[in-house]
Formats: C-alpha cells, sequence, structure tokens
C-alpha cells in the first residue's frame, strides 16, 4: 500500500490512465492514510461510504483535500469557525465542482485559521494542525491544514486558497510546492470570501509536475464569477531543464530585511543555482514593497469587516440565545461565533472604512496597491522573474507568536506584495535550515513570481529550479519518496531521482 | 503622529459592526489597535496625491451574459441551515424590544 502512497498524483493519474493502477484501490489507500491524522489536520473525512453530492463516478484523478473554505454539497463547511459549525452547504464551489467532473474524488476537508485570517493555523476554532516536521510547531496558515496532509502523506495534494500568502507560506514551512495564481485565474464561486479583491485558489503538491496539473484542472472562466477570467492557454506539464536567457530579480532592498541567518544561506545557495543553470540574477528596486504589510493590513481587514457581515445568526450558522432585540442578537451571535483574530480585523477593517478616517487609510491603501503594482510591471520590463525567500523564518513554535498580532502579520512580508499586485507566485522547497533558536533542521521555501498570466513560464522555471534543487527531505514516516524524480515520459512509475 | 485608540472609539466601531466585546476585550482590542494602526500610518506619510487607487487588479470591462432563466435552490434547503425557520421565512427576534 505505501508504493501506492508513493506515486505523485501525476504518476498515479498516468497509471490509472494506463489501466496499471485501479482507482478504487489507490483512492482507499489514501483514504486509510487519511484516516491516521494526528495533526488535526483534517476537519471532516471521506470514510468510503456514500459521498452524495460529491460522488464521483468514474475517478481517474488522484483524490484531493479541500481547505474546509470551500462549500461541498451536503458536506459539513466551517471556515475554521465556531460561527458555521455544523453548516452544510446546499451547493458546491466551482473549483472543487471541477475537480469532481475532472474524476478527482473529495478525500476531506482540511483544517484552517478562522476566515483564512492567519499565518499559523492557531487562529481555528478546532485548534492548530501541527507541523508534520514536527508536532511542537506550526505548520504555517492560513492553508495549514493542506499544506501538513499533503507534507505528512496524509493525501496526495490539496486545494487551498492565498489572499496575502496562505497558500505559500504554509508550503514553505512544510517543505512543499504551492501555487497562487493570478487574480482571476480559478473561480471563486462557493469559496467563502475574506478579502475579495485578493482571494484566489490554489494547489498544495509534492511538485512543481503535481501543480500545473492540478491548475489545468481547476483553471477556467466561470459564469458564477464574473471576476474570473481563466489563463490564456490551458497549462502543459512542465518541461524545461535549464534557465538560459532568463533573467531573476532579487529586491534590492532583501538585504535589509529581518531574515534568519538558515533561510538566508538557502536562499543565496537557490541563487547560485539558477546562475549554474544559465539564469541570470541581479538586482532591482521595488520601492514600495515595504508598504506592502501596511496596505495589506487595511484593504484586506476592510474587505472582511464588509464580508463578514452576513455572519448574523439568521440565514445559517449559530444564533446566540438572547432575550433581547434583533441587534443584541446579532451581536452575541458574533461575540460567540467569532475567535479573538477575526474581531481584531472586523474591528480593524470597520474603522478603517469608518467616516473621518476612509481616505486615510483605505484610499491611501488603494494608492500604495496602485505603486506596488507598478513597482512589478517596471520589473518585468526588464526581468522574467521576482524572487524571495517565501517566508523570512522556518516553521516556529505553537504559541510562540499568538500574544503579538502585528509580529505574526511581518510573517506576510514576502508574499502579500504579490497578492496586491494580483500577480502568480510559486514556492519550491529549496533546503533546509537550522531555526533561529537552534533544533533539527526544517524546510524553507523559494519564492519565484511571474507577470499576471505567466503560469506557463513560471511553472517551467520552477520545474527547472527543483531538478536541480533535488530536494531530498521529507518528515520522517512519510510514504513518498524523498527526491521529485525527473518526470519519466510515458507512464509514471519509477518517480525517483 | 501614531494614532492611539481609545476605549470609546472601540465601542464605537464594535457597535458599527455589530461585535459584542467583553470589558476585558475592549481594554486588549484598545491596545492591539493602537499598535497595528501605528505600524500602517507610515503609508500617511507617503505623498501619493496624484495617484490613482487601485479597488480591483484584473482590468476588466462590463462582464455580460445571456440571460437564461435557470433553477433556483428549493425555498425548504434554503432555508434547511437556518437557525430559527417559520412558515418558510427566516424568523429574528422583534426588532423593537421593550425599551
Amino acid at each position: 500500500m505505501s508504493d501506492l502512497l508513493a506515486l505523485t498524483a501525476l504518476q498515479a493519474h498516468e497509471a490509472m490512465v494506463a489501466g496499471d493502477l485501479g482507482a478504487g484501490e489507490y483512492a482507499d489507500a489514501w483514504r486509510a492514510a487519511a484516516a491516521s491524522d494526528e495533526l488535526n489536520a483534517y476537519l471532516w473525512r471521506d470514510e468510503g461510504g456514500d459521498a452524495g453530492a460529491l460522488a464521483v463516478e468514474r475517478p481517474s484523478i488522484a483524490p484531493v483535500a479541500v481547505k474546509d473554505i470551500f462549500c461541498t454539497e451536503g458536506v459539513p463547511t466551517t471556515a475554521g469557525s465556531r460561527i458555521l459549525e455544523g453548516y452544510r452547504p446546499p451547493y458546491t464551489a466551482t473549483a472543487v465542482r471541477r475537480l469532481l467532473e475532472a474524476g478527482a474524488p473529495i478525500l476531506g476537508k482540511t483544517n484552517m485559521d478562522e476566515f483564512a485570517m492567519g499565518s499559523s493555523n492557531e487562529n481555528s476554532a478546532y485548534g492548530p494542525v501541527l507541523n508534520p516536521w514536527d508536532p511542537g510547531r506550526v505548520p504555517g496558515g492560513s492553508s495549514g491544514g493542506s499544506a501538513a496532509v499533503v507534507a505528512g502523506g496524509l493525501a496526495p495534494w490539496a486545494l487551498g486558497t492565498d489572499t496575502g500568502g496562505s497558500i505559500r507560506q504554509p508550503a514553505s514551512l512544510c517543505g512543499i510546492v504551492g501555487l497562487k495564481p493570478t487574480y482571476g485565474a480559478i473561480s471563486r464561486y462557493g469559496m467563502i470570501a475574506f478579502a475579495s479583491s485578493l482571494d484566489q485558489c490554489g494547489p498544495l503538491t509534492r511538485d512543481v509536475s503535481d501543480a500545473a496539473l492540478l491548475l489545468g484542472i481547476l483553471q477556467g472562466r466561470d459564469p458564477c464569477d464574473s471576476t474570473s477570467v481563466g489563463l490564456p492557454d490551458a497549462p502543459r506539464l512542465p518541461d524545461r531543464e535549464d534557465l538560459a536567457g532568463l533573467r531573476f530579480a532579487v529586491p534590492a532592498d532583501l538585504a535589509r530585511e529581518a531574515i534568519e541567518p538558515g533561510v538566508r544561506e538557502v536562499f543565496e545557495a537557490t541563487l547560485a543555482r539558477i546562475e549554474a543553470l544559465g539564469g541570470e540574477v541581479a538586482e532591482v528596486a521595488l520601492p514600495h514593497a515595504e508598504h506592502g504589510i501596511s496596505a495589506y493590513y487595511v484593504i484586506a481587514p476592510a474587505e472582511a469587516s464588509s464580508n463578514l457581515a452576513r455572519y448574523d445568526g439568521v440565514r445559517y450558522g449559530m444564533r446566540a440565545d438572547s432575550s433581547g432585540d434583533t441587534i443584541e442578537m446579532y451581536e452575541a451571535t458574533r461575540a460567540q461565533g467569532f475567535g479573538a483574530e477575526v474581531k481584531r480585523r472586523i474591528m480593524l477593517g470597520t474603522y478603517a472604512l469608518s467616516s473621518g478616517y476612509y481616505d486615510a487609510y483605505y484610499g491611501q491603501a488603494q494608492k500604495v496597491r496602485t505603486k506596488i503594482a507598478a513597482d512589478f510591471e517596471a520589473a518585468f520590463a526588464e526581468f522574467d522573474f521576482v524572487v524571495t525567500p517565501t517566508s523570512p523564518s522556518v516553521a516556529f513554535g505553537l504559541g510562540e507568536k499568538t500574544d503579538d498580532p502585528l509580529a505574526m502579520y511581518l510573517n506576510d512580508f514576502f508574499t502579500v506584495p504579490m497578492s496586491l499586485a494580483g500577480i502568480p507566485a510559486i514556492s519550491i522547497p529549496a533546503g533546509l535550515a537550522e531555526p533561529a533558536g537552534g533544533g533539527p533542521e526544517l524546510p524553507v521555501g523559494f519564492q519565484i513570481a511571474a507577470p499576471a498570466f505567466g503560469e506557463q513560464k513560471l511553472l517551467d522555471a520552477a520545474y527547472a529550479l527543483e531538478q536541480a534543487i533535488g530536494f531530498d527531505a521529507a518528515p520522517s514516516g512519510a510514504p513518498y519518496p524523498p527526491v521529485p524524480g525527473k518526470r519519466a515520459t510515458g507512464t509514471g512509475g519509477e518517480g525517483g531521482g | 503622529m501614531p494614532p492611539v485608540i481609545e476605549r470609546e472609539q472601540v465601542l464605537h466601531v464594535a457597535k458599527l459592526a455589530r461585535l459584542g466585546l467583553s470589558e476585558e476585550e475592549v481594554e486588549k482590542m484598545a491596545g492591539e489597535l493602537s499598535g497595528i494602526l501605528e505600524h500602517v500610518d507610515r503609508i500617511a506619510e507617503l505623498e501619493l496625491d496624484d495617484v490613482e487607487p487601485t479597488s480591483h487588479v484584473v482590468e476588466l470591462e462590463n462582464v455580460w451574459r445571456a440571460d437564461v432563466p435557470h433553477e433556483s435552490l428549493d425555498p425548504a434547503v434554503a432555508l434547511a441551515q437556518a437557525p430559527d425557520p417559520h412558515d418558510g421565512s427566516f424568523r429574528v427576534p422583534s426588532p423593537q424590544a421593550e425599551e
């Protein structure tokens, strides 16, 4: 059975199509693996019975773990919040529907920071997810459950969402691949809204080829989301072997930033690898990127405060017992239903939008957003990609940053600017580093960002770099072969590199 | 000038947000919001008078679609998740509780 789990999703798909692998047997193996979850990573699992509206008639694609922010008809959907405890949506999100239609069963729903607000998964109402590399550490967030199940061998791949780094940062902290596509590449219909101008769904996978395969299933225009446009061309599997002729930009301010020494070392070694593959590396000025966190922590809470107004105890979700009038019922329901971080962001957003402060905060933040997008545009006139460490540190300890919201927000320093600009970015595991406080080595992610709708180029470059890095570490007990192998042509099976 | 959020402001914003806060939460929120806004306030100093604000990153013209009738959610299904459905409606406590 562990041999089955060793296959990447692409290898399994090829084997199923070739008739060498039974889809039922393969899905059963993953259901059994998911049932052994000791990381608190799943909030709901398919037990192999009647999947109801999520049933797949002829499975031919590896089963997917889906972040619990996607509505799934008849299946509990909480967004990590007490306020949606027991909620069973009457419809299914487009991204999930596309998976089912492609022949991919849903393996389970994964734990997450409440309403996707967080960088450590400690904001879930259902308890934190543990990092498979070290259960004393966080998996990152907010798609921490989705990252942990892939890294920990509890799912072949997973769906996450990224508003300011929520796919890339947990992928980095768990040693896997995470791709945030261009805003608009994938439908947001049925994806519970956090900050609508930033939210985008994307894959968390073991390797870059799997990310390309999953992106191909998910992307496309959807009449139910008029901001979705899809990608100009269906993504194909990446096959680039070198980086000759490609120019990689490193933000000039990077040297000044507070980055763990081990992370900086891996980052610099990866730049050297890019050069060894024929790529060119040079510095670029992104003068407004340093204001990304400030702009983001106005825009995202402002949009969230509006989006979360719908949780009022009337149409769905919990309602608090209250003897008072309608407004007292709203206030009591929201007081009991929301956790501390969600309350903080609702307050921050409501303040920023309130009369007298709107121009100073929300208006100004939107102008900073324009400048950040313009910085990237100028960089991409000269360069193919912008690269940074995904996260300034490796996975930190549970409870280490929970008392300091601002310190937690600064985790998103390298991922937020791309979200504000709406451009695609991928995190790939680049090596291991010792945490600043000492201890066993942990994964370090390398972020590559490309111009809007440049996913194919991004995947091709990430694939070439992935092959050269040959990241060969996995958490103990993980069933997959450590080296994301050069893809075999024809049927998969060997995999190891 | 870093903004300092006072207790009164916290209560005012909480009222706007229809968010009940305990006494303890009000105190904590005042300090935390002040700290976050002090960081966020750095953008107030940037000269951006001539810059167009960005509310949405993808350039989209008005998106049109054909007006095709389709099935809507059955009312019973729509009401099934409500905390207090009543007679085909969502029931709420009276908006005019005794003062």
